[in-house]
């Protein structure tokens, strides 16, 4: 199911995009959580573009949105997405790549 | 549609009219407006053309536009698959009549960390409204949703908030949902959608698949409860209510004939009223077929057109048969009066065949119609289908004012009566055709069971193919019983001869008489001629006496004057006393 191979941080910079529906409690946790993260493991090499779709609705079809908040990893590729306010930092971190799901099943199923 | 709209006024509940033939009758004028509606179905029973043709409907002879949310199909894919069915996706899409959107979930490409909504489908569906000003909205099959992302719980709630929300907007919605094993759906979705649930189902009895619609609940509002039968077809989704035709249609009081002169005469002598079901009923090798050739052979001599479907032979059997008993159907079928239409009944549904009979009788614009054997799709248990198919036919032909001629296998030791009492409310002039067994023989016989609205005969006459068509004959009925073929003909010799004799002694009789009569006339005039010779002798005498007696009386005169006058009066009247 999930990409084997450890994708380590590189040089190029990494696009994260949060997509959200207006100014909510949970868009603001959702960006939150995100930034810790990111701070934490990409450091400077990391960009996130927040959009919110109550402004431009037409990209939630491009994009193919429905629930919300979603963080898309639009590169490195390939494009990856993740639901919610971001508040399991294992998740993501497996769902982004940023470690291997082996290494996370070890620390939660030992 | 005025008699909808009179039942629409009355309704406190608003409906939206669909315009599926025949589903606004049922549900007494539409969907529930503002509401929305449960759409549910096993696979390939027509649920998202059902929702499609709703909007499309709506876009088109209301004025209503709508949005189609497919969790299934690309927008490209929905257009390709409506357009056989003369829906132009495009040109409404690019005249804003119609939104389409396809909505991808992909449950492996999704993670879920924490709390999440959907509020990004609530933006699109949004979107997607205020573009166009919809009225009328589709999600199919939305319970997509609940197996494509993660945590049930959330979605479930989300899900009834979509609902509630597009209720409060006054959004006719359809919802689209899988038949789930003994529940409505497959993941509950009635539990949210109480306003109305529809029901499709296609269902395969004995090798024929059948359609069928079921309203299975309508808040606040009456409904056809029955299951009915509906098609797919080329011009869409019609549902097919037995009732909404109604007993309405044009009656006929012309009358044509059935081409067997004998026939017509045994019908009060004008043969069948125009626009009436005519059916005839045998066993095997009665003559059905030659009834009906005779029947087909009139009508195209009178200019009328006549399309045959004929469920066992081909065509060119048909016309070689029918030629052997001086038929000749094939220079009508040449000037295009007549046209065939051979099919086995099990090729396709009887809802197809209703539907091809249907459209064929549309493209054709027959007069008469034929159908060879009815009871060739009667298989199993399906009697009752067959009687709601035939009744729409009949229904569907009665408002064309063709006359339907039906022909019925009967087996044979069976009551014929009671084999085809499944149609025979729907029969205006029954022809029963039977076998009479009598000295080795198997001749057959034929009488009106019942012909509505005339004064029919009630005689069996004895049924013979020749070779110059059908001939009736009477049956001899005399003291021996009901006799036909050679006893009748034994029995007609027997009578002719002894007819014969009783003319030959009536014959003697009267030359008899005759010569009585002679005799008599001649001693009549002897006696007249001998009286006439007494008479002038008599008469002589007579004459004579007068003459004696005249003198007599002018002598005594003169002799009274020569002595005294007055004395004279006197004498005469003592003379006369004397």
């Amino acid at each position: 199911m999930k990409k084997k191979s450890l994708v380590k941080p590189k040089n190029d910079k990494w696009a994260l995009r949060l997509y959200v529906a207006g100014k909510t409690q949970k868009a603001a946790t959702a960006f939150n959580n995100l930034k810790i993260i990111c701070e934490e493991k990409l450091k400077d090499n990391y960009q996130i573009e927040v959009i919110d779709l109550v402004k431009n609705p037409q990209i939630a079809r491009s994009e193919q949105i429905i629930a919300v908040p979603t963080l898309v990893r639009k590169l490195p590729l390939p494009q990856k997405s993740i639901i919610g306010d971001l508040s399991n930092t294992e998740v993501i971190l497996v769902g982004l790549g940023l470690i291997e799901s082996n290494q996370y099943n070890a620390n939660h199923n030992p | 549609m005025n008699k909808n709209n009179l039942q629409f006024q009355r309704k406190v509940l608003p409906k939206s009219p669909t315009s599926i033939q025949g589903l606004d009758d049922i549900t007494g004028g539409g969907l529930p407006k503002g509401r929305p509606t449960l759409v549910c179905g096993g696979a390939g029973c027509g649920k998202t053309l059902f929702a499609m043709e709703f909007l499309v409907r709506g876009a088109t002879q209301y004025n209503e536009p709508g949005v189609f949310i497919s969790f299934e199909e690309t927008e490209k894919e929905l257009t390709a698959n409506v357009a056989s069915l003369g829906f132009d996706l495009e040109s409404l899409v690019k005249r804003k009549k119609i939104w389409l959107e396809n909505i991808r979930v992909d449950r492996t490409e999704i993670e879920q960390s924490g709390d999440y909504d959907l509020e990004g489908l609530f933006i699109r569906i949004h979107h997607a409204i205020e573009s166009i000003k919809a009225k009328r909205v589709v999600l199919d099959t939305i319970e997509i949703l609940l197996s494509g992302l993660p945590n049930p719980h959330i979605l479930r709630a989300e899900l009834q908030r979509l609902l509630g929300w597009l209720k409060k907007k006054g959004i006719t919605t359809i919802i689209t949902a899988e038949r789930g094993d003994g529940t409505l759906t497959r993941q509950g979705l009635e539990e949210y959608v109480s306003d109305c649930v529809i029901l499709l189902d296609h269902r395969v009895n004995d090798q024929s698949s059948i359609r069928r619609l079921r309203i299975v609940k309508y808040r606040g509002s009456t409904h056809g409860t029955n299951e009915y039968p509906f098609l797919i077809d080329e011009d869409g989704f019609s549902v097919l209510p037995v009732t909404s035709l109604g007993l309405n249609y044009f009656t006929s009081t012309e009358r044509i004939s059935t081409g067997i002169p004998r026939l017509d005469t045994m019908l009060s002598g004008k043969g069948y009223f125009r626009g009436s079901t005519v059916l005839v009923s045998g066993t095997a090798g009665t003559g059905k077929t030659s009834i009906a050739a005779q029947f087909v052979a009139s009508a195209c001599k009178r200019n009328e057109r006549v399309l045959y479907f004929t469920f066992e032979e081909s065509p060119g059997q048909l016309i070689r048969n029918m030629c052997s008993i001086g038929i000749n159907l094939d220079p009508w079928v040449q000037k295009g009066l007549l046209q065939f239409h051979a099919t086995r009944p099990t090729l396709y549904g009887l809802e197809t065949h209703l539907t091809t009979s249907i459209k064929l009788i549309n493209q054709f614009e027959p007069s008469v119609v034929i159908l060879d054997p009815i009871n060739a799709f009667v298989m199993g248990d399906n009697q009752t289908e067959v009687k709601t198919m035939l009744l729409r036919l009949v229904d569907f032909l009665k408002m064309k004012r063709c006359t339907a001629f039906f022909t019925s296998l009967t087996s044979a030791g069976e009551n014929m009566e009671i084999s085809d009492v499944y149609i025979s409310s729907l029969i205006d002039t029954w022809l029963l055709l039977r076998d009479i067994e009598i000295g080795g023989e198997r001749n057959r016989g034929l009488y009106v069971l019942k012909s509505r609205g005339m004064a029919h005969s009630n005689q069996i006459r004895e049924f013979k193919l020749t070779n110059n068509g059908i001939e009736l004959l009477d049956v001899y009925v005399g003291p021996e019983g009901v006799l036909t073929g050679s006893a009748r003909l034994s029995q007609e010799t027997k009578d002719e001869a002894e007819q014969l004799l009783r003319q030959q002694e009536i014959g003697r009789k009267q030359f008899g008489l005759e010569r009585k009569r002679e005799a008599m006339d001649a001693q009549i005039v002897l006696l007249q001629s001998e009286f006439e010779a007494e008479e002038s002798e008599a008469l002589k005498v007579i004459s004579i006496e007068k003459a004696r007696n005249e003198r007599f009386a002018q002598d005594k005169a003169k002799m009274a004057k020569s002595r005294k006058g007055d004395v004279y009066m006197k004498t005469v009247g003592t003379n006369k006393k004397k």
